[in-house]
C-alpha cells in the first residue's frame, strides 16, 4: 500500500485534493518517478545528462533564524516613546510635493535608475539583493525615513507622504529590490510610530548607526482568503510574558533579519510583537514566490516563542495593529504605482520602434489605446495613493482612502502588468525584457500584507 | 504640500450646490424625465438665484461658465503659490448638481456649453455683449461627429456679415437658449484652421429649429436639430480671431474642449455618485455593508462590487480635480482633462448599470431613480468627445505621435 499511498495525486503539485488516478495514471506517475530518479543515470540509461540548477535559496529546508546581535536594553518601559508631529493640512488642494520631498524623490530616483534597475535581473534570479544595493540604500538613509530627528532619524514630521513618494520612486527601478531595501525601515518606522521609550532606546540606535540590521514586518500568513485582521498566529500570556505560535509567510529577508515585528492575536485583539531573531522556537525557511524575488522572501515559523510582555509594540486593543496594516497597504500601493510607471516608461518607446505591417505598432489604435488606458489608470492609482498618504500624514482617518487605493492598485496594477507583457508580444514573455518580471511583481500588491511600511 | 481633500474654502460652494440639487432638482427629476421636451419652469427661479449668488461673489462657478484660463480672471488669491479657483469650484459644484440631475443641469438657463465657449475664446467686447445670454453649442452635423475638423457648415464673409449655411444636430438647449454658438468653416479647402465659431442670436432669419430628439436619457434637456439657410450674422459675432492661422491649426476651437471636458467628467462623477449613494443605502438596509479594512474577497460579492465601484469613482473624481487644479494654476491640462473625462465616462456607466443590477427590480423600476441614472450616464461617455476620442488624445500625448501618425 506504500506505493499507492505515495502516489495519491491530491494535495501536491497543484492538484486539488479530490483528484483520483485511474490505473493508467498510476503507471504514468510511477514512470515519471523513475525518470526523475538517479537510477537511470547510475545504470547509464539516460541519453543526455540533465543538469538541474537550483538556486541556493530554493530549499525547503528549515533553519534556525540568524543568531543576530544583542540589543542592549535601555529606556523606560511602559512610557510612551517619542512621536513625530503630524504635518498639519493647509486645507488647499495641491499636488506639489514639498521641496524636501522633491529632493528626496530626486535622490531616490537616481538610486533606482543607477543602482536598482541594473541589478534587478540578477537579483530576481538569485533571490537576493546584492550588498552594494543594500548599502547604497542605507547610505542615503532609507531605513531612517520614518524615524524622527530626535531619535536619530531624518524626519521632522510624520513622513508618510515622503515614504509613499520614496516607495514609488524606488519601485520604478525594481520592486523586489525596493522591498529588500525598505524592509528594515518598516521595522524602524513601526518602532518610531508605536514604540515605548524602552523599545525606541533599545532598538532604534542599531538602525541609526552604520551597521543597519536586516529586519522584517511579518503580517501575512499562508492560507487562502487570508484576512490580515484575523491572524491565526497567537500570543498567549504566560508567567514570563508571552508565548507566540504561528506561521508568517512572504517575510522579506527573513533569513538575515535580526529583528521581527510579528502580528498576532492576543485576548481577542490583534497586536504587534517585537521578536529578536535569536529567540528559541523561531525558524525560517526560504520561500521564493512568483515575484518580489530579490527580497529573499521567507516563511517564519513561531513554535512556543517566549517574549517578555514588554515586547508588545503599540496598543493591545488592535488599533496599532490596524493602523500598521493600513500603512503597510499604503506602501504597497505606492510600490504598485512605481512599477506601473516603469511599465509605461518601457512600453512607450517600444511600441513606437517595433514595426509590423510596415509601420510602428503604436500607429494602431488597439495598441495605442492600451497605452492610453495604462496612463489613465496609473494616474488614478497615483492620486488615490497620494490622497490616502496625505491624509495619514495630516493625522486624519484614512481607512477608507487606503482601501480604495489598494483596490484600484490591485486591479488596475495587475491589468498594467498584463498589458505590459501583451504589448511586447512574445518578446514580453522572455527574460530579455523586464516586463515579465513586472507582471510577476504586480500580482503581489493584492496578496502582500506587511513587509513594507510608510 | 500634497493634499487631495476638497479645499476648505470651496466646501461651502460644494455643499450649497448639494442642497440645491437635493431640494430643487431631485423633486422634479422624474417629472421632466417623463415629460420630455416640456420646459422645466422651476429652473428660471434657480437660474436667477445662481445669477444672484455669482453677482454677490458667494458662489464661484456654480454653472458651466467659469472656465477661462487668463490672468485677468479672478481665480482667488494664491495660497503658498497654489490656486484653488473657479475651475475647481466649477467641477465640484457641477458634480453636486448632477448628483441631483444631469438633464436639469444641462437645461439651466445661462449655464450652457455655449457660455463656456464665449468665456473661453470670446474677447472682452464679446463677453460684454453675449455674457448675459444663454448660449448653446452647435458642433455636430448629420455626417460629422467625432471628426469635427470635417464639418460642412459654411460661413462666407459678405460685406460686414457672415452668411451661414448648413445643418447642426444634437444642440443641447438649442430651442430654449437665447443664442447658439455655431461651428462653421470659412473655407473647407483650408481644413481645421478655417473652422471658427459664431454667435447666432435666437430669431435670426434663416435659422430654424427643425425638431427635438427623443432620447435614451437626459430627457429633461432638449436636444435640437437646427438648420441654417443664408443666415446672416454681424462679423463681430465671430468668436476669437477671424484669421486663418494654419500653424495654429485647430487649437483655438479645441481650447474650449480642454475647458469643458473636466466639466463633463464632473457630470459623470455626480451622476455615478447618486447611484452609488442610493445603492449603498439600499444594500445597507438589506444587511450588506463594506468593511474597508478587510479584503474584498472575504466580504459578500455585493460588498466587493461596492468597494470596486467606489475605488473607480474616487479615481475619476481625483482625475477631475487634478485637471481643474491644473487649469486654476495655469498648467496645460489637455491630457489630464481627457483622462478625467475618459475615466469618469466609463466609470459612470459601470456604476450606474451595476447599481441597477445590484438593486434588482427596485433598480430597474421607475419607482426609483436608479434606472434613470443608468440611462442618463450613457451620454457622458459620448458628448464633448467620446471615450475613444479621449483615448486617442491621451495616446497621442503619451506616445508623442501626431494625428497623421496615430489616426
Amino acid at each position: 500500500m506504500f506505493l499507492t499511498k505515495n502516489l495519491r495525486p491530491g494535495g501536491r503539485n497543484g492538484v486539488a485534493s479530490h483528484e483520483s488516478r485511474d490505473p493508467i495514471g498510476y503507471a504514468m506517475a510511477a514512470l515519471n518517478r523513475l525518470a526523475g530518479s538517479d537510477l537511470l543515470d547510475r545504470v547509464g540509461l539516460r541519453k543526455h545528462a540533465e543538469q538541474t540548477v537550483f538556486t541556493v535559496t530554493r530549499g525547503g529546508f528549515r533553519t534556525a533564524t540568524t543568531a543576530g546581535r544583542v540589543f542592549a536594553r535601555a529606556g523606560r518601559g511602559g512610557q510612551s516613546g517619542v512621536r513625530a508631529a503630524v504635518a498639519p493640512s493647509r486645507g488647499v488642494f495641491d499636488l506639489t510635493p514639498t521641496d524636501d520631498e522633491q529632493m528626496l524623490v530626486d535622490v531616490v530616483t537616481e538610486l533606482a535608475t543607477e543602482v536598482l534597475r541594473p541589478a534587478a535581473t540578477d537579483a530576481d534570479t538569485a533571490c537576493a539583493a546584492p550588498d552594494e544595493v543594500l548599502s547604497a540604500a542605507t547610505a542615503i538613509g532609507l531605513p531612517l525615513l520614518g524615524v524622527p530627528e530626535s531619535l536619530g532619524g531624518i524626519s521632522e514630521e510624520r513622513a508618510v507622504m515622503a515614504g509613499a513618494l520614496v516607495a514609488e520612486a524606488l519601485a520604478r527601478g525594481d520592486l523586489g529590490l525596493a522591498v529588500a531595501t525598505l524592509a528594515p525601515g518598516a521595522v524602524a518606522t513601526a518602532i518610531a510610530t508605536w514604540g515605548t521609550d524602552e523599545q525606541q532606546r533599545t532598538y532604534l540606535p542599531a538602525f541609526t548607526g552604520d551597521d543597519v540590521p536586516a529586519a522584517a514586518l511579518a503580517l501575512t500568513e499562508p492560507r487562502p482568503l487570508f484576512d490580515a485582521l484575523r491572524p491565526a498566529t497567537t500570543a498567549t500570556r504566560s508567567d514570563d510574558g508571552l508565548v507566540l505560535d504561528g506561521v508568517k509567510s512572504l517575510v522579506p529577508r527573513g533569513a538575515d533579519a535580526e529583528l521581527f515585528v510579528v502580528g498576532a492575536r492576543l485576548d481577542d485583539a490583534n497586536v504587534l510583537v517585537l521578536v529578536e531573531s535569536g529567540a528559541d522556537g523561531l525558524t525560517v525557511e526560504a520561500d521564493p514566490a512568483m515575484g518580489v524575488r530579490a527580497a529573499s522572501l521567507t516563511t517564519l515559523t513561531l513554535a512556543g516563542v517566549q517574549v517578555p510582555a514588554s515586547a508588545i509594540l503599540g496598543t493591545t486593543d488592535g488599533t496599532s495593529y490596524a493602523e500598521c496594516v493600513r500603512l503597510s497597504r499604503l506602501a504597497w500601493c505606492a510600490l504598485a504605482v512605481g512599477v506601473g510607471q516603469a511599465v509605461l516608461d518601457y512600453v512607450t518607446p517600444y511600441v513606437k520602434e517595433r514595426e509590423a505591417f510596415g509601420e510602428p505598432i503604436a500607429h494602431r489604435q488597439s495598441v495605442a489605446f492600451m497605452v492610453a488606458d495604462i496612463a489613465i489608470e496609473l494616474q488614478a492609482m497615483r492620486l488615490l495613493t497620494w490622497k490616502a498618504a496625505s491624509r495619514a500624514a495630516a493625522g486624519k482617518d484614512f481607512a477608507r482612502e487606503v482601501a480604495l487605493a489598494r483596490k484600484l492598485c490591485s486591479d488596475s496594477g495587475m491589468r498594467i502588468g498584463l498589458d505590459g507583457v501583451q504589448l511586447l508580444g512574445g518578446h514580453g514573455f522572455v527574460k530579455e525584457h523586464p516586463v515579465e518580471r513586472w507582471y510577476r511583481d504586480l500580482r503581489a500588491v493584492s496578496v502582500m500584507e506587511g513587509g513594507v511600511l510608510v | 504640500m500634497i493634499s487631495l481633500d476638497d479645499p476648505t474654502k470651496l466646501r461651502q460652494v460644494r455643499d450649497q450646490a448639494h442642497q440645491v440639487a437635493m431640494n430643487m432638482l431631485r423633486p422634479i427629476s422624474r417629472r421632466y424625465d417623463r415629460a420630455e421636451h416640456a420646459y422645466p419652469k422651476e429652473l428660471d427661479l434657480l437660474a436667477a438665484m445662481i445669477d444672484g449668488l455669482s453677482e454677490s461673489g458667494a458662489s464661484s462657478g456654480a454653472g458651466a461658465s467659469g472656465v477661462k484660463r487668463d490672468a485677468s480672471r479672478d481665480d482667488g488669491p494664491a495660497e503658498g503659490g497654489v490656486r484653488n479657483g473657479t475651475n475647481l469650484a466649477s467641477v465640484m459644484s457641477i458634480a453636486e448638481m448632477c448628483w441631483g440631475d444631469v438633464g436639469l443641469l444641462l437645461s439651466l438657463p445661462r449655464q450652457g456649453l455655449g457660455n463656456s465657449a464665449i468665456a473661453s475664446v470670446g474677447d472682452p467686447d464679446q463677453q460684454e455683449r453675449f455674457g448675459r445670454m444663454w448660449a448653446s453649442m452647435a458642433i455636430t452635423e448629420p455626417d460629422t461627429g467625432s471628426d469635427t475638423a470635417n464639418i460642412r457648415t459654411t460661413a462666407l464673409l459678405d460685406g460686414d456679415e457672415y452668411v451661414l449655411n448648413g445643418e447642426k444636430i444634437y444642440v443641447t438647449s438649442g430651442e430654449r437658449s437665447d443664442a447658439v454658438v455655431v461651428w462653421a468653416t470659412l473655407d473647407r479647402s483650408l481644413g481645421r484652421a478655417a473652422i471658427k465659431s459664431f454667435v447666432v442670436p435666437k430669431g435670426t432669419p434663416g435659422m430654424t429649429v427643425e425638431r427635438l430628439e427623443h432620447k435614451l436619457g437626459i430627457r429633461a434637456s432638449d436636444t435640437a436639430a437646427i438648420r441654417f439657410v443664408d443666415c446672416r450674422v454681424p462679423a463681430e459675432n465671430l468668436l476669437g480671431s477671424p484669421d486663418i492661422d494654419t500653424s495654429q491649426g485647430f487649437a483655438g476651437a479645441m481650447a474650449t474642449f480642454d475647458n469643458t471636458r473636466p466639466l463633463v467628467a464632473a457630470m459623470a462623477v455626480g451622476c455615478a455618485k447618486a447611484a452609488l449613494d442610493l445603492t449603498r443605502d439600499l444594500l445597507e438596509q438589506a444587511g450588506v455593508t463594506v468593511d474597508y479594512d478587510r479584503p474584498a474577497l472575504v466580504q459578500s460579492a455585493a460588498a466587493a462590487k461596492l468597494l470596486q465601484m467606489e475605488a473607480d469613482w474616487e479615481g475619476a473624481r481625483l482625475l477631475m480635480l487634478e485637471a481643474a487644479w491644473m487649469a486654476d494654476n495655469r498648467k496645460a491640462n489637455a491630457m489630464e482633462a481627457s483622462m478625467a473625462k475618459a475615466k469618469a465616462g466609463r466609470v459612470a456607466s459601470d456604476i450606474t448599470l451595476s447599481c441597477v443590477e445590484l438593486c434588482g427590480s427596485v433598480g430597474y423600476s421607475e419607482g426609483e431613480l436608479l434606472e434613470k441614472w443608468a440611462r442618463d450616464s450613457k451620454i457622458l461617455d459620448i458628448f464633448e468627445g467620446t471615450q475613444q476620442i479621449q483615448q486617442l488624445i491621451i495616446a497621442r500625448r503619451v506616445l508623442g505621435l501626431s494625428s497623421a501618425e496615430l489616426k
